[in-house]
């Protein structure tokens, strides 16, 4: 983008790789973080493709790498590359859905050195789950995954998105989180990206739903210290500040899509004019440290003025670049979820439309125009 | 359910938590489920010997004699190091 200064900033090595092996999976939730364009089989990264970019990972100076799709046990490939991770002392982190992992193939993970089960729930029982990931049966498959995830002793923590459909079940998830023998609960309202932002009418929670769910899991939290960790994302369209997205552009996490592109988030494809490079033509240092898309945002100096004398900048760096585009048709803006942005009562307004809506979902499919993989 | 910390109490990284060193930024740190613990440089001197064997107390004088420092002292760096990887769940007492 020819406006935009493309200064090189010195920015410190990424911990995580956010791996998105695939973004095929058998569930269908509407809130999924993949752009609505997903992308095929036929142009996913090979093993030794992935092999390459775990090992430039860990050169680069990567700690932890989350294994994730779509499904990411769709892969044949997936024992192997957890495999690779383990050999390059990359801490590996599984985020499944948990309905397709047989306990023979557990075991291939467990020897190959997997570290960490991130198991996601759509609803805290059966007609919940079944209506949110579009997958009959998904709730019992899930509970005898975490079963055999903790029979292993491998560490498991129960990942939900809250919206609208299950925003009642906070308790329910973390009694689930207990019965299963999880260590952590991550419960995380639905972040507006993606399938989720085509499903903003059918997912937005009123917010004194949102209010009581943040009290429980407060309490919750009090309660459980020592037995459960609860970590909670708050829903950022009913908040006052913006969420230090991504923990500043740049600045810790790489993403690569199954076709190799080389991401500062899930969502950045969704900003105008930003120029991605893939791993196919690139190495990955080469990705992180010189991009145009890396360094486009790196740092806060493009931030308007109410940003630089702010004192939160150093907490929230203006919070999402990709959330300031989609509501403001800048991404140099300040995050329109803060209440000093002009745009902050458009966001107060539309939460309430969109909280009073009753849409159905769309769910989260390959399109049908050209044919799945 | 988890059992005390004191001067006879064995501790261990838990399944899920590992030490490594960190060459890009320097240092070491504890890698842990969704979470990455850097250490200073007195809390990977006492973290090496923490292998699930030893004793508090017998890491104690390990590092009294290793630094040439006071008992006390060096006690109180190591309980106080082990309390807050506990509360963080990257510790846990075996005996």
């Amino acid at each position: 983008m020819s406006d935009m200064p493309q200064v090189e900033t010195t920015a410190a090595p990424p911990m995580g790789l956010l791996a998105e092996l695939t973004h095929r999976c058998p569930l269908q939730c509407p809130y999924c973080s993949n752009p609505v364009e997903l992308e095929r089989r036929s142009d996913e990264l090979d093993t030794a493709g992935w092999q390459r970019v775990l090992r430039e990972a860990a050169a680069l100076g990567v700690l932890q790498v989350h294994l994730s799709g779509g499904e990411p046990a769709a892969r044949p490939d997936l024992v192997e590359l957890v495999e690779t991770c383990a050999q390059e002392g990359l801490y590996s982190n599984l985020i499944t859905a948990g309905v397709s992992i047989t306990p023979e193939r557990l075991a291939a993970l467990d020897a190959a050195g997997l570290d960490h089960v991130q198991l996601s729930f759509q609803g805290a029982d059966d007609v919940v789950t079944e209506h949110v990931s579009g997958m009959r049966g998904a709730f019992d498959k899930k509970c005898a995954f975490a079963g055999e995830v903790s029979a292993r002793g491998l560490p498991l923590t129960l990942n939900v998105v809250l919206h609208r459909a299950n925003i009642h079940q906070v308790d329910d998830f973390i009694e689930l989180a207990l019965r299963l023998g999880a260590e952590r609960l991550e419960l995380a309202h639905a972040q507006y990206y993606g399938w989720a932002l085509r499903n903003r009418g059918a997912l937005m929670p009123k917010r004194a739903d949102v209010m009581t769910a943040l009290r429980t899991v407060e309490a919750a939290k009090e309660r459980l210290k020592g037995r459960l960790a609860i970590d909670s994302v708050v829903p950022d369209y009913y908040a006052h500040f913006p969420k230090p997205c991504m923990n500043g552009w740049g600045q810790q996490t790489i993403n690569v899509t199954p076709s190799g592109l080389g991401l500062p988030c899930h969502a950045a494809q969704t900003i105008p004019g930003l120029e991605f490079w893939n791993v196919r033509e690139h190495g990955l240092s080469d990705i992180w440290y010189h991009s145009p898309a890396f360094n486009a945002f790196r740092g806060t100096d493009f931030l308007p003025e109410t940003c630089q004398s702010c004192d939160r900048l150093d907490i929230d760096h203006g919070g999402c670049r990709c959330q300031a585009m989609m509501m403001t048709g800048d991404a140099r803006q300040m995050d329109p979820v803060c209440q000093h942005s002009p745009w902050h009562e458009d966001i107060q307004t539309l939460t309430l439309e969109e909280a009073g809506r009753d849409e159905p979902f769309a769910y989260r499919r390959f399109a049908k125009t050209a044919r799945p993989a | 359910m988890s059992k005390t910390l004191d001067d006879n109490a064995v501790v261990r990284l838990p399944r899920g938590v590992r030490m490594r060193e960190d060459a890009a930024r320097g240092g070491w740190v504890l890698l842990a489920p969704e979470r990455i613990f850097q250490l200073d440089a007195i809390a990977h001197a006492i973290m090496i010997h923490v292998d699930g064997e030893r004793t508090t107390s017998q890491i104690v004088d390990v590092l009294v004699v290793d630094y040439d420092a006071e008992r006390r002292q060096i006690r109180h760096d190591v309980l106080a190091l082990f309390h807050a990887l506990i509360d963080r769940n990257v510790l846990e007492v075996i005996s």
